[in-house]
């Protein structure tokens, strides 16, 4: 490989699977008409998309009909969450901005925050407590956090929801974890599997009390007029490989991220790192470095050849920090997040790690510390 | 409760700015003192409560100056 950097982004956006690659190609070519068309060209972009259904349908162990493709994992949330429910909507402290954005554009009431412990796990009895008030008919709860990795006890909190529905944003998880047995409406995103971007994926389950929350509902069930073929088939072909391989690369890529938060905590001092050690998503760990600015250790890090993301306000587009690790009391600047991706080495890792404490050193020499 | 012995004013500060002046100037008070800092910044709210966590220190809680910016109170354990 000649471009050494060191991704470790994945969080964000997964590097093209190479199953994806040839698919995408040959689908570009095959697959440009209006599948709703009655010509020969309209029909094959049809087959095309019925076939990515079915690959998605079959990765995920659902039925081809529950299956929805939208324009982006965000789309695939506001969908799958605004089709729920009617009154008020709860959501965990430490959902995705996409949750909380569709929360507060649905103009529902109430919209109740459900608190997390110190690992960022949703408090089950928040849930009760929220649903028992009696004007909460849906509740929203992640299948694992996209900062800090945590699952949720979706089990625990379906069987808390009672005659509520419930919505699962799998958009950190799908693929890369089984499909949780838990959920009304579940959403994913292609690119954070190795898919191309533009590619959400909303799972509604047959018994589910569902509708289209937006115009047009003839097409509720033909995705909203949804034409980007090629993409819905490279996105199906990267989840079918992704589950195929996760058991190995779940495996690897946990004992990598237990290796950076082992030596991260004995190696940095004073040093955050957020997140339960476990009970976690294999590929991405977040930590926080006291007296640096966030801003300056993602830059040092791009010197260095390493491209990580943070939760720190001062890379925020909003200047906020992070809600997630304000949530479970973490400390918000000097933040970053590590995300691997399926072909992230130790050697890689360990570059990174070797690297650190002399960053974060330097960092806080300049501070005057 | 006893007052702070010093007050930093970190206004118009960003972070993490006014948590390297709260760790600068934390020996500038006895154990058993309260340190004191006015931060308009909004990441100080979550960001002094972790840092005397991390550093061993009591966080005493948050108080509003009259010009309505926060001053976070910090007791100094060690």
């Amino acid at each position: 490989m000649t471009d050494s950097f060191i991704y470790l982004d994945a969080a964000s956006a997964e590097p093209l699977h190479p199953a994806a690659r040839d698919v995408l190609l040959a689908a570009a070519d095959q697959g440009y008409a209006d599948p709703r068309r009655l010509h020969r060209p309209a029909r094959n972009a049809g087959l095309l998309l019925e076939n990515a259904r079915e690959v998605v349908a079959e990765a995920l162990g659902v039925r081809r009909d529950e299956v929805l493709f939208t324009s982006s994992g965000t789309s695939a949330v506001h969908t799958g969450l605004l089709g729920l429910g009617s009154r008020g909507i709860a959501h965990s402290a430490v959902e995705h901005q996409a949750v909380l954005d569709a929360a507060r554009w649905s103009q529902r009431s109430p919209v109740t925050e459900l608190a997390v412990d110190a690992e960022a796990r949703v408090e089950v009895d928040a849930v009760r407590t929220a649903v028992a008030a009696g004007d909460v008919d849906v509740v929203a709860v992640q299948q694992a956090n996209h900062e800090v990795g945590t699952l949720q006890p979706l089990d625990e909190v379906a069987s808390a929801v009672g005659p509520a529905t419930l919505f699962v944003d799998a958009g950190a998880s799908m693929g890369r974890l089984p499909l949780p047995a838990a959920g009304d409406a579940i959403a994913g995103s292609a690119r954070k599997w190795g898919g191309p971007g533009g590619v959400g994926v909303l799972v509604v389950r047959r018994s589910a009390r569902w509708r289209w929350p937006f115009p047009g509902e003839e097409w509720s069930r033909t995705d909203q007029g949804f034409t980007n073929i090629p993409g819905a088939l490279a996105a199906a072909a990267a989840l079918q490989a992704v589950v195929a391989e996760r058991e190995e690369v779940n495996a690897r890529q946990h004992e990598l991220i237990s290796l950076v938060r082992e030596r991260v905590r004995a190696e940095i001092p004073d040093v955050d790192v957020a997140g339960p050690a476990e009970d976690r998503l294999p590929h991405l760990v977040t930590f926080s470095a006291l007296y640096v600015d966030g801003e300056a250790l993602v830059t040092a890090l791009d010197r260095l050849g390493a491209g990580v993301a943070s939760g720190s306000a001062c890379t925020s587009d909003t200047r906020e920090p992070s809600r997630v690790l304000a949530a479970m009391g973490a400390l918000t600047h000097g933040n970053v997040r590590l995300s691997l991706t399926r072909d992230t080495t130790r050697e890689d890792v360990e570059r990174v790690l070797d690297a650190l404490p002399g960053i974060v050193k330097d960092l806080r020499a300049e501070a005057g510390l | 409760m006893t007052g702070p012995v010093v007050t930093l004013d970190c206004r118009g500060q960003a972070c993490p700015r006014p948590i390297i002046e709260l760790g600068r100037h934390l020996g500038d008070v006895e154990v058993g003192e309260v340190i004191a800092v006015a931060a308009d910044d909004v990441a100080a709210h979550h960001d002094v409560p972790a840092w005397a966590r991390m550093r061993g220190q009591e966080f005493v809680g948050e108080v509003e100056a009259e010009d309505g910016v926060p001053v976070y109170r910090i007791r100094r354990l060690s």
